[in-house]
């Protein structure tokens, strides 16, 4: 048994260390937001933060995330509730067949965690690693660059004193 | 699921009993009755489309399927429209065998016009349906009857929801058309942007694909392929694969090779380990890709002359001619292609999950696979990642069922690695193209010649043998003859006859019966080609004329709606405020010359060092007819520039005389974020009431040639082979 945290629940898993997290994930945990695309570390589709920095869950063993915070696109929010990316991304429509989107989100997620106002080429260079083939592009700069700027909105508000 | 039968069907859908109907032949009056009837003319039966409940719900089904199109929603806006009806009160039921119409193939750009069309017209009834019963149950003129939200509402304002009049109405009944459709100016539903249903899901980790589907009980497959096409299976070990931790099962018929374990990274380990104990007979050599384009030019062709239109000789003029190409094109999903199958235990029947984009066409080739009667088998629907055409959602299906057999009764999951579907997926075919041209003193193009050379561009299901396992059983299916797609659609020759007015056109297509590469439908099929040839050679003309691109296109059209996006893209680019030299690109399109206009305006930057091209602001302006959801409409154009980016500027199957070489995203690079455009706008010009027309494939050839033709603008090389590499 292999303990770690995901989505901020202790939770164990009974795969083969060696299994790459992705799949514990999907098959074990029931997490589907993470995908499958090359298993290469090439695409990103299976993109997770292991505590706060993104990883390729296809080449991420399950025993390197003993003992550590998994965070997965079910972690930010629901259908019912969806978190600011997710806001975000439905506000701009940045999907088509959407099997990248979940990588993207939490991608960027990492950014903005990291880096809370990046401009188009930061954000640009952070997705770097991730595919879209659908060529959402365009949408997923524009979702991302609205999540930023509402989380700056708040900020401002705040300490404006505004409600 | 009880047994299907030929003509009458009964399933248990949502705990309702839902009985479907098929005429077998379309009703010819229905097709007189005016309004375009869509695929109600195929399938007839009201109740095939729509099935009302006594609480008010109302069922849509559809034989499309969604490909990240958004078609989900725009069918769901046309029947809340026609209807009356909120968005909560409708289901929408797309491709299954056993409880939706046939509609052939989600592709094309078809969707639209086969399945709203349809959906819309049969909705029409079933409202004048509820009106009529509330005439007769009220005593009052249907004429003064109304409907709204869900209720027909009589004139002296009684009421009653659709859902207590469901026992008055008999769905089950061919369409007695024609019943006059909503007047597009009252319209509150089509041609506004409802927010697609399915993306909240797919962003927060909802199953939402057929590769998220877990079944009680579920196996996971994996499968073994050789080096080569038409490599043969000479012997494997098996035992020492059985050993490994969570093996239940090899399978093996003739070359068909495949491992069944309890958990997905274990199936993965015996695929390698079984890789490793495969023996292969070399498979069939490929031609030297150096030698690609002559290989096209010459190889055994069929020539059909598409068109030959006032061939009268000239004489006089300036005579022009260049050649294009394109090499083999992935579709390249991100999310390798996927199936989930189960054999029935006791009856042998076998249900397939699958995101083939047809569900009808596969069923035909899974039961002659399995030599089992059509009946037997049922192909459902769920979603995949984009396909782009015909990627490997119908092999995996195949190979899925084959490894299911083995264990009866127990769901088996298979999908694809990246390497097997970047190798065997079914390319879109290499082409070429010769233009020539002929100008007068005037500068008018009087005379013109195009050329196409290419495979054909579909080697879709139903016959068995065109999926991969057909050809590699022991007792193996032949691959059927390949065959062009006719005109006015076209295969290798869409889009080949230019829609511009020149008084004499001759259109010749040399279809190659021969393939050494796996092709099938790639979006746009040759259309791609075919538009970056006719709008590169456009703009070669236009500089010989000393003509501005844009007015030059404008001379030649005589067609008002190509001349209005042709109009619009110019000036929303500011192309009249732009000065040539400074990279600006145009080119146009009618997608098959019947469906979405397109016009694009691009403009790029070339780095001088490393030749690198850098595409900046594109704009385009589309006329997709009736535009149901317009914010749906610019997601796919902008989508289509931006994977017409990617084409034009990176993209080719890499391959020797042993095998293809392109394996994952290194060895086929696509376009990442550093390379999509800068900035893309759509603009639609909405049409309303006119016929809807496909939008999705309208966009990719006029981007690549708007981007060739702004590098030729940059630069002052003229590129006409794909992907465009620049020598400075
Ligand atoms: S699936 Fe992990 S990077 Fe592609
Ligand atoms: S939306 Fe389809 S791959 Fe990105």
């Amino acid at each position: 048994m292999t303990r770690l945290m995901v989505n901020g629940l202790a939770t164990e898993a009974a795969s083969e260390p060696q299994t790459p997290l992705l799949y514990v994930l999907r098959d074990e945990l029931g997490l589907h937001g993470a995908k499958y695309g090359c298993g290469l570390g090439q695409c990103g589709a299976c993109t997770v933060l292991l505590d706060d920095a993104p990883v390729f869950s296809c080449l991420t063993p399950l025993l390197a995330a003993e003992g550590r915070q998994v965070r997965t696109v079910e972690g930010l929010g629901t259908e019912q509730r969806p978190g600011r990316l997710q806001r975000a991304f439905i506000a701009e429509q940045a999907a088509q067949c959407g099997y990248c989107i979940p990588g993207m989100i939490m991608r960027a997620q990492a950014l903005l965690e990291r880096e809370p106002t990046p401009d188009d080429a930061a954000i640009r260079d952070a997705l770097q690693p991730n595919l879209c083939r659908c060529g959402t592009h365009i949408r997923i700069l524009r979702a991302v660059r609205r999540a930023a700027a509402e989380a700056a909105g708040e900020a401002a508000g705040e300490k404006a004193g505004t409600p | 699921m009880t047994a299907v039968g030929p003509s009458r069907r009964a399933v248990v859908a949502g705990g309702a009993l839902l009985i479907g109907f098929r005429l077998a032949a379309p009703v010819r009056a229905l097709a007189e009755g005016g309004e375009p009837l869509g695929d109600l003319a195929r399938t007839p039966a009201l109740d095939s489309w729509l099935r009302l409940d006594p609480d008010g719900q109302v069922t849509v089904l559809t034989g499309k399927v969604e490909l990240g199109q958004g078609i989900r929603t725009a069918l769901l806006q046309v029947a809340a429209e026609e209807l009356d009806l909120p968005q909560a009160a409708l289901t929408l039921v797309t491709a299954d065998t056993a409880r939706t119409p046939d509609e052939g193939f989600t592709s094309g750009s078809h969707s639209m016009q086969d399945s709203a069309t349809a959906i819309r017209a049969a909705a029409a009834e079933l409202r004048a349906l509820l009106i009529a019963a509330a005439s007769s149950s009220w005593q009052v003129p249907a004429a003064e009857i109304g409907t709204r939200d869900g209720r027909v509402i009589g004139p002296d304002g009684r009421a009653a929801l659709y859902g207590e009049l469901a026992g008055a109405i008999d769905l089950h009944r061919a369409a007695r058309l024609p019943v006059p459709l909503k007047p597009p100016a009252a319209y509150t539903v089509v041609g506004r942007s409802w927010p697609r249903v399915d993306i909240p899901g797919k962003l927060t980790g909802a199953p939402s694909y057929v590769h998220d589907l877990r079944l009680p009980g579920m196996l996971h497959g994996r499968i073994v392929r050789p080096a080569a096409y038409g490599g043969r299976l000479l012997d494997v070990q098996t035992a020492p694969v059985m050993d490994l931790p969570g093996v239940i099962h090899v399978v093996r018929d003739g070359s068909f090779l495949g491992v069944l374990a309890a958990g997905e990274f274990q199936a993965i380990q015996a695929m390698r380990a079984l890789e490793a104990a495969a023996r292969w007979a070399p498979g069939r050599t490929l031609p030297a890709p150096a030698a690609l384009d002559s290989f096209l030019r010459s190889a055994p062709a069929e020539d059909i002359v598409v068109l030959d239109r006032g061939g009268a000789a000239l004489s006089g003029g300036r005579t022009f001619a260049a050649q294009y190409g394109r090499p083999f094109i992935a579709h390249g999903s991100i999310g390798p292609s996927c199936a989930v199958a189960l054999v029935d235990g006791a009856e042998g029947g076998v249900t397939v999950w699958t995101h083939s984009q047809g569900v009808f066409p596969l069923r035909r080739a899974l039961a002659e696979l399995l030599r089992l009667p059509v009946a037997r088998v049922r192909c459902i629907h769920m979603e995949g990642a984009g396909c782009y055409g015909q990627n490997g959602a119908d092999d995996v299906a195949a190979d899925a069922a084959l490894l299911a057999r083995a264990v009866p009764g127990r769901p088996v999951r298979l999908q694809w690695m990246r390497e097997q579907e970047q190798a065997w997926e079914p390319f879109g075919p290499a082409m070429a193209a010769s233009l020539r041209a002929t100008l007068d003193a005037d500068g008018r193009i009087v005379q013109w010649t195009h050329e196409v050379w290419s495979n054909t561009h579909t080697q879709r299901p139903g016959p068995a043998g065109v999926l991969l396992a057909g050809q590699s059983l022991e007792r193996p299916f032949p691959l059927p003859p390949p065959r062009p797609i006719p005109m006015p659609e076209g295969g290798g020759d869409r889009n080949s006859i230019p829609l511009y007015a020149f008084p004499a056109v001759r259109v010749v297509y040399h279809f190659l019966p021969q393939m050494p590469l796996r092709v099938s439908a790639l979006r746009t099929l040759g259309a791609q080609l075919n538009v970056f040839a006719i709008e590169s050679f456009m703009d070669e003309l236009a500089a010989a004329a000393g003509a501005d691109p844009v007015a030059f296109r404008l001379v030649h059209l005589d067609d008002a709606r190509a001349q209005a996006v042709v109009k619009l893209a110019a000036e929303r680019f500011g192309w009249a405020r732009t000065a040539p030299g400074s990279g600006r690109g145009f080119a146009f399109a009618r997608y098959k010359n019947l469906a979405a206009y397109c016009a694009v305006a691009a403009q790029v930057r070339v780095d001088a060092a490393s030749a690198r091209i850098r595409v900046g602001r594109v704009v385009a302006a589309v006329d997709s007819g009736q535009a149901v959801n317009p914010d749906g409409l610019r997601n796919q154009i902008e989508g289509a520039i931006v994977q017409a980016t990617s084409w034009t500027l990176f993209e080719q199957v890499a391959f020797t005389p042993e095998g293809i070489i392109s394996r994952d995203w290194n060895s086929y690079p696509i376009a990442r974020f550093d390379a999509v455009p800068e900035q893309v706008e759509v603009h639609v010009i909405d049409r309303p009431g006119a016929a809807f027309l496909g939008t999705g494939e309208c966009g990719q050839g006029p981007a690549s040639a708007a981007i060739a033709n702004a590098v030729a603008d940059a630069v002052g090389q003229r590129l006409r082979r794909l992907p465009l590499r620049l020598t400075l």
